[in-house]
C-alpha cells in the first residue's frame, strides 16, 4: 500500500497510509477499536476502493481492476474474517472446500481429501458434516482458518482472530498461526490483542488517527516513546499501569 | 428534508438498482449456472408459496363468483359467472394477488437472507473465495422467480375458477354452462397477458429483494428495515407496473 487514503461519510479512515508485506513474514497491524484496521484488509482484497494512493499485489496495481480481474488476483489470498463468515447454508466440509468447488479444477474425491487434510490441521475433522450453527465461536474460527488454507494461498489475512474467545481458544488460534508461519505463509493480522500480536508476529504497524504512527519490531515498539504507543501498550506494562493508576488516583484526590 | 438531496439519493438508488438488474440479466445466459442453487431457490419460492397462493386463488374466486352472481341475477345472466370470474382473475387479480402474496413471503425472505449474509461478511467471504456474487446469489434467485411466478399465477387462476364453480354450483349453474361461458369473455391474448404480467412481477420481486438485501447495513436492525422496505417497494412497483402493462395490452389488443 502506497500513500493510500480512504474516507467514509466525511470521516477520514486512512490518510496516506503505507504498508509493505515482506514474503514469509508475519505482520500485525495494531490500533484501537474502530481505528480502521479492518478497512486496510478490505482495501487490499479489493472489497473497497481507495480514494487515493496505490495498492499492489505481487507488483500488480489493483486500483483499476474489474471484479472479474480481482477474482484472479484474490486466488493467492485468503482471509479469516472476525466472525468466521462461514456460509450458514453449507456444511463445514462444503465451507472448507468452497473455493476448490468454485474453481472446478479438482475431482470431488480430491477436494474431499484436501478438506479432510485442512480440517485435521485445525483439529476439527469430526465436524465435517456439521453446520456452522452447531459450532462454538472458537471452532468457527478454526474452520475459517481451514477454509483459508484449502486453496494453499501465499497470503493469509486475519481479522481480529482471537476476539471473543476463551484463553484455550486464543491459545489454539495462536498455535495455528505459528504453524502457518512454519510453512512459510505470509500473514497479515489486524488486532488490538497485544498478547496474540506479540506471540505470533515479528513486524508491527501501528495505526493512529488514520495514519501510520509506528512501524518496527516488538522491541522497537516497546522502546518507542510516542505517547500514543505508550498509551496503547500501557495495559501490558504493569509498572506503567501502576503508574497510570497512581497518577489517576492522585489526580482524583487532588 | 432537502429536496435536492432526496432527488439525488433517489436517482443514485435507481441507477444502482438498474445496474444490478442489468448485470443479473446478462448472467442468466452465462456460465456458471449454479443448478443446485437454482433448484433450491425454485423449491423455496415456488413449492413453498403453493399453499398461500392456492388459498388466495380459491377464496378470491369464490368471492368474485358471489359478487358476480348477485349482480347478474336480476338480469337472468348468472350463466355468465364463469366467464366473469375467469377474465378478472386471469388478466388482473390472479397475477396481482399472487405477486403481492409472493412479494410478502419470498421478497422479504430474499432480503433477509442476503442482508444477513452481508452483515455477517459472508458475501465478502464469497467474493474473496472467487465467486461472482451476482451470478451465484442474484441470478440464481432471479431465474427461479422467473420460472416460479408465472406458474404460481396460473395455479392461482385455476383455483379461482374452481372456487368460482363451487359457489356457482350452489346457484344451480351446471359445470357445462360455467365452462362454456369462459370463451365468451376471453381471447387468447388474455392468456398471454395472464402469464406475461407475473413474469414481469417476478422480476420486480426478485430484483427488489436482492437489491435491498445486498445494500443492507447496520446489523439485525438493518436487516429488518431492509426486508420491510423490499416488501413495500416491490408491492408498490407491482401495482404501478400492472397499470402500465394493462395500458400496453389494451393498445395492442
Amino acid at each position: 500500500m502506497d500513500q493510500v487514503s480512504y474516507a467514509v461519510g466525511g470521516r477520514q479512515i486512512l490518510d496516506r497510509f503505507d504498508l509493505f508485506l515482506e514474503p514469509g513474514v508475519n505482520r500485525t497491524i495494531l490500533g484501537m477499536s474502530g481505528a480502521g484496521k479492518t478497512t486496510i484488509l478490505r482495501l487490499i482484497l479489493g472489497l473497497l476502493r481507495p480514494e487515493g494512493g496505490t495498492i499492489s499485489i505481487d507488483g500488480v496495481p489493483i486500483g483499476g481492476l474489474s471484479e472479474r480481474e480481482l477474482i484472479q488476483v484474490r486466488k493467492n489470498i485468503a482471509i479469516v474474517f472476525q466472525g468466521g463468515a462461514l456460509f450458514d447454508s453449507m456444511t463445514v466440509g462444503e465451507n472448507v472446500g468452497y473455493r476448490l468447488f468454485e474453481e472446478g479444477r479438482l475431482s470431488e474425491k480430491e477436494i474431499e481429501r484436501i478438506v479432510l487434510e485442512k480440517l485435521s490441521f485445525v483439529g476439527l475433522e469430526q465436524t465435517i458434516d456439521l453446520y456452522p450453527a452447531e459450532l462454538s465461536g472458537g471452532m468457527k474460527k478454526r474452520v475459517a482458518i481451514a477454509r483459508a488454507l484449502a486453496a494453499d494461498p501465499d497470503y493469509i489475512f486475519f481479522d481480529e482472530p482471537t476476539t471473543g474467545l476463551d484463553p484455550i481458544g486464543v491459545f489454539n488460534i495462536q498455535h495455528l498461526m505459528l504453524r502457518l508461519q512454519g510453512e512459510g505463509k505470509t500473514t497479515l493480522m489486524v488486532t488490538h490483542d497485544l498478547e496474540t500480536a506479540f506471540a505470533v508476529s515479528r513486524r508491527f504497524s501501528f495505526l493512529y488517527h488514520a495514519r501510520l504512527a509506528f512501524e518496527g519490531t516488538e522491541e522497537e515498539m516497546k522502546r518507542c516513546e510516542l505517547p500514543e504507543i505508550r498509551e496503547f501498550l500501557a495495559p501490558t506494562d504493569r509498572s506503567l499501569f501502576r503508574y497510570t493508576t497512581n497518577n489517576h488516583t492522585e489526580t482524583t484526590t487532588t | 428534508m432537502n429536496p435536492e438531496r432526496t432527488v439525488k439519493w433517489f436517482l443514485r438508488e435507481f441507477q444502482a438498482f438498474f445496474v444490478l438488474s442489468a448485470r443479473a440479466l446478462v448472467r442468466v445466459f452465462r456460465r456458471p449456472h449454479y443448478y443446485r442453487e437454482f433448484v433450491t431457490q425454485l423449491d423455496k419460492m415456488g413449492v413453498g408459496s403453493l399453499f398461500i397462493v392456492c388459498l388466495t386463488g380459491l377464496f378470491t374466486g369464490m368471492v368474485m363468483a358471489l359478487q358476480a352472481l348477485i349482480q347478474l341475477k336480476p338480469f337472468a345472466a348468472t350463466s355468465y359467472v364463469g366467464g366473469m370470474v375467469a377474465v378478472t382473475m386471469v388478466k388482473e387479480l390472479g397475477p396481482v394477488l399472487s405477486s403481492l402474496m409472493v412479494a410478502g413471503r419470498v421478497g422479504s425472505s430474499i432480503t433477509a437472507e442476503l442482508g444477513t449474509m452481508v452483515v455477517t461478511e459472508q458475501v465478502d467471504a464469497m467474493r474473496v473465495e472467487g465467486t461472482d456474487v451476482i451470478t451465484r446469489l442474484v441470478t440464481s434467485r432471479l431465474k427461479a422467480m422467473l420460472v416460479a411466478m408465472p406458474l404460481l399465477a396460473v395455479i392461482t387462476d385455476a383455483l379461482a375458477l374452481l372456487g368460482g364453480y363451487v359457489i356457482a354450483a350452489g346457484y344451480d349453474i351446471n359445470i357445462l354452462m360455467y365452462w362454456e361461458s369462459l370463451p365468451q369473455f376471453m381471447v387468447f391474448q388474455d392468456l398471454i397477458e395472464g402469464v406475461a404480467k407475473p413474469f414481469v412481477f417476478g422480476f420486480i420481486i426478485a430484483m427488489v429483494g436482492c437489491y435491498a438485501g445486498l445494500t443492507t447495513s447496520g446489523g439485525a436492525e438493518g436487516v429488518g428495515a431492509a426486508a420491510k422496505r423490499a416488501v413495500v417497494v416491490s408491492s408498490i412497483m407491482v401495482l404501478v407496473c400492472d397499470f402500465f402493462m394493462t395500458k400496453i395490452f389494451i393498445v395492442f389488443r
